[in-house]
């Protein structure tokens, strides 16, 4: 589970992986620390529950539950590195969910719903993307607007209405398992691994860093800042469609009241799985521990009969000591191997 | 470098323009070949009262339609309106902002319509533009979510949640003493927790549980939303790995709730709904799930304010009543529906 925490400029150097000496993974003080949190929750829910937690339908229901805020947790991650923030993954779900249920959308058949859902997304993360990259908007500001309008368009278009959906060809396959594995979790774990491949891997992935890190900088080794950042915005679009699928097939239908504070959802999770709000550094795999950080945590209350607001006031103390040990941990590291606390890790 | 980056641009742009056009033909919603109807739900008026009299203009003012029963309340104002010759509906946009919503109520106000109905989106915060209309001497017919004070409205009308709770709790409770379950597993999956409607429901649904020897036993809060009552129920069901009843609040959110007992493949237990939405009643009708039964409350209470602003408007009293005038205070009743007498209730199943 544990993967190197992805810092600094762009390299070219493949041996980067390599720079603590620790072989195959770096194992990272901060994602051990995570992953303890997580490993906690769970000693807890199976020492409550031991007849129901650890049973494979639990765990394979707490996976698909975590599914759609994965993966816009998976697009908030690129946003967040590249320097950026998205407030309005939650309206886009909502918005994606609505226009591939309507009944003129589910009339083309499931591919089309699909591609519906895909394409709103990425066209809303567009118009996120141009207002902040070529616009000058303040990304709060203009995925502020996008928060309000997106969900606007979805109220409008669904007529308040929640939208069944009847096409048989989309729910059986999607609703169903392969292998013995909900499909719905095939696909979060593919845009995960498609996600991690991209930002480990890939230029894009090393340019998104180097954009999140010190735009100036990126811009003069010649990247094309705005247009990277435009693309951040789309991707976490895309990531918003690919949800509304998900939450689609979870539910059997659209509704404007979609995706109801995602975005929250996702930061929280971003933060805690140790991404640099202020862009630069950030780990897809730390996300994914902070999704499921909260979806185990909204398990093992309900497998305990806990009321909402206690699980509330959890989930804020859990993201409290996530960080707060976090940073202890990152600090003890740092002082053992004598780097100052708080500054980035130069790239090797 | 700068060429190409143009060209793609431009054939990017091609594409998007093009996916645009598809896309908008997608947001229709006109059914194809099904005439669903609105599920408005009107009335005419029995004896007299059905005559048309003075020619009558009543204000409307409610919250935003953003899900199934708040959209049904405005299509039955409006419907119950055009079936009354002597009426003439002012209807103000929907709004989820008390200011705005107070502003319309004003501006209703200067109107100087007959009468006024008004679902607040917040009683206490509207009490005050009540009381305002009452003192121009026009009277308000409140909608459901009652002022602050008896002097901002002429008549209540709406639903019983506490008795949603109890119709609930009383029918499952006779359901588990039919099957001779002696200690059943009884789930609940609420509303917002936070809201007084929500906590009168669960109270009613414990209250009337309890006088039957019953009580509650897992227990979820959804969010009134599809999506968060497949989340709260998924994790239920791992809960609870056998259950004998469960009711759920609300039909709106019953959608998901249905959508996560599915993906269970559970079917052990009988469900019980809330609020009667009409794919509730098709599924009560179709008898082929675990849905069994739902307890009204039903938007149907729109319908009947307009009735009354016009009856109280024309100086009218209630046909069958002895009084002379319309009461002041009036509760819907919740009642059970089921496969035995869904077909009474189907006409004022509203769309979720």
């Amino acid at each position: 589970m544990s993967a190197p925490t992805v810092t600094g400029a762009p390299v070219k150097d493949p041996e980067r992986k390599r720079d603590n000496g620790s072989g195959w993974f770096t194992v990272d003080g901060r994602m051990l620390a995570l992953l303890g949190v997580l490993v906690a929750i769970c000693v807890v829910g199976y020492v409550t529950r031991p007849d129901a937690f650890l049973t494979q339908s639990n765990i394979s229901t707490m996976l698909r539950l975590a599914a759609a805020i994965g993966v816009v947790s998976v697009g908030m991650t690129f946003v967040i590195i590249g320097g950026g923030i998205d407030l309005s993954v939650g309206s886009i779900v909502a918005l994606c969910s609505v226009w591939m249920t309507t009944l003129a959308t589910q009339s083309y058949g499931p591919g089309v719903m699909i591609l519906c859902a895909v394409a709103v997304g990425a066209g809303c993360g567009l118009v996120n993307g141009l207002l902040i990259a070529y616009g000058r908007m303040v990304p709060f500001i203009a995925t502020l607007a996008m928060y309000v309008s997106a969900r606007g368009l979805a109220e409008r278009i669904s007529n308040g209405q929640t939208q069944v959906v009847r096409e048989t060809g989309f729910t059986t396959p999607l609703r169903g398992s392969l292998l013995g594995v909900p499909v719905l979790i095939w696909i979060f774990a593919a845009v995960v691994l498609i996600g991690w491949i991209v930002l480990q891997r890939t230029t894009f992935g090393r340019r998104t860093l180097a954009v999140g890190g010190n735009p100036e900088a990126a811009r003069l080794a010649g990247i094309d800042v705005r247009r990277h950042t435009a693309l951040l915005y789309v991707i976490a679009g895309v990531c918003c469609g690919i949800a509304a699928i998900l939450v689609v097939a979870r539910t059997t239908s659209g509704a404007s009241t979609n995706g109801q504070l995602y975005e929250l959802d996702a930061i929280a999770a971003v933060v805690i799985g140790g991404t640099l709000l202020a862009g630069g550094r950030g780990s897809l795999v730390g996300t994914l521990i902070g999704v499921l950080i909260f979806t185990v945590v909204g398990n093992v209350f309900t497998l305990n009969n806990l009321e909402t607001d206690i699980q509330n006031i959890a989930k804020g103390a859990i993201i409290v000591v996530a960080v707060l040990f976090q940073s202890l941990r990152v600090r003890r590291t740092r002082a053992a191997s004598g780097r100052p606390a708080g500054v980035p890790t130069p790239a090797a | 470098m700068t060429l190409s980056v143009g060209r793609r641009g431009f054939l990017l742009g091609g594409a998007a323009l093009g996916a645009g056009a598809v896309l908008t033909a997608c947001t229709s919603n006109t059914p194809e070949n099904e005439s669903t109807g609105n599920g408005a739900n009107v009335q005419q008026g029995g004896g007299d009262n059905a005559q048309p009299g003075k020619a009558v203009t009543i204000g409307f003012s409610a919250p935003a339609a953003d899900h199934g029963w708040i959209a049904a309340i405005s299509r039955n104002a409006q419907a119950q309106a055009g079936e009354f010759s002597d009426v003439t509906l002012k209807a103000t946009e929907g709004t989820n902002d008390v200011n705005q919503q107070i502003a319309q109520v004003e501006t209703l106000i200067n109107d100087k319509p007959d009468a006024l109905v008004i679902l607040p989106f917040d009683g206490k915060a509207l009490t005050e533009v009540g009381k305002q209309a009452m003192a121009a001497g026009i009277p308000v017919v409140n909608l459901d979510r009652v002022f602050d004070s008896p002097l901002a409205y002429r008549t209540w009308i709406g639903g019983d949640n506490y008795g949603m709770g109890v119709s609930a709790g009383n029918y499952i409770a006779a359901q588990m003493k039919a099957k001779g379950v002696s200690s059943p597993v009884i789930g609940e999956v609420a509303g917002i927790d936070s809201l007084p409607l929500t906590q009168q429901r669960s109270q009613g649904f414990k209250d009337a549980l309890a006088a039957n020897g019953f009580s509650v036993g897992p227990r979820v809060a959804a969010e009134f939303t599809v999506e968060s009552g497949e989340r709260q129920t998924a994790n239920l069901l791992q809960s609870a790995s056998k259950l004998d009843a469960l009711w759920n609040h609300d039909d709106d959110q019953g959608i998901g709730v249905l959508a996560a007992i599915d993906a269970a493949g559970r079917s052990e237990f009988l469900m019980v709904g809330g609020a009667g939405s009409r794919n509730a009643m098709d599924l009560i009708k179709a008898d082929s799930g675990v849905l069994k039964a739902t307890v009204l409350y039903s938007p149907s209470m729109a319908s009947s304010a307009i009735a009354l602003a016009r009856l109280i408007a024309q100086a009218k009293g209630m046909g069958d009543l002895v009084e002379r005038e319309v009461p002041a205070s009036i509760t819907t009743f919740s009642a059970v529906v089921t496969k035995d007498n869904v077909d009474d209730y189907l006409s004022i199943g509203f769309q979720s």
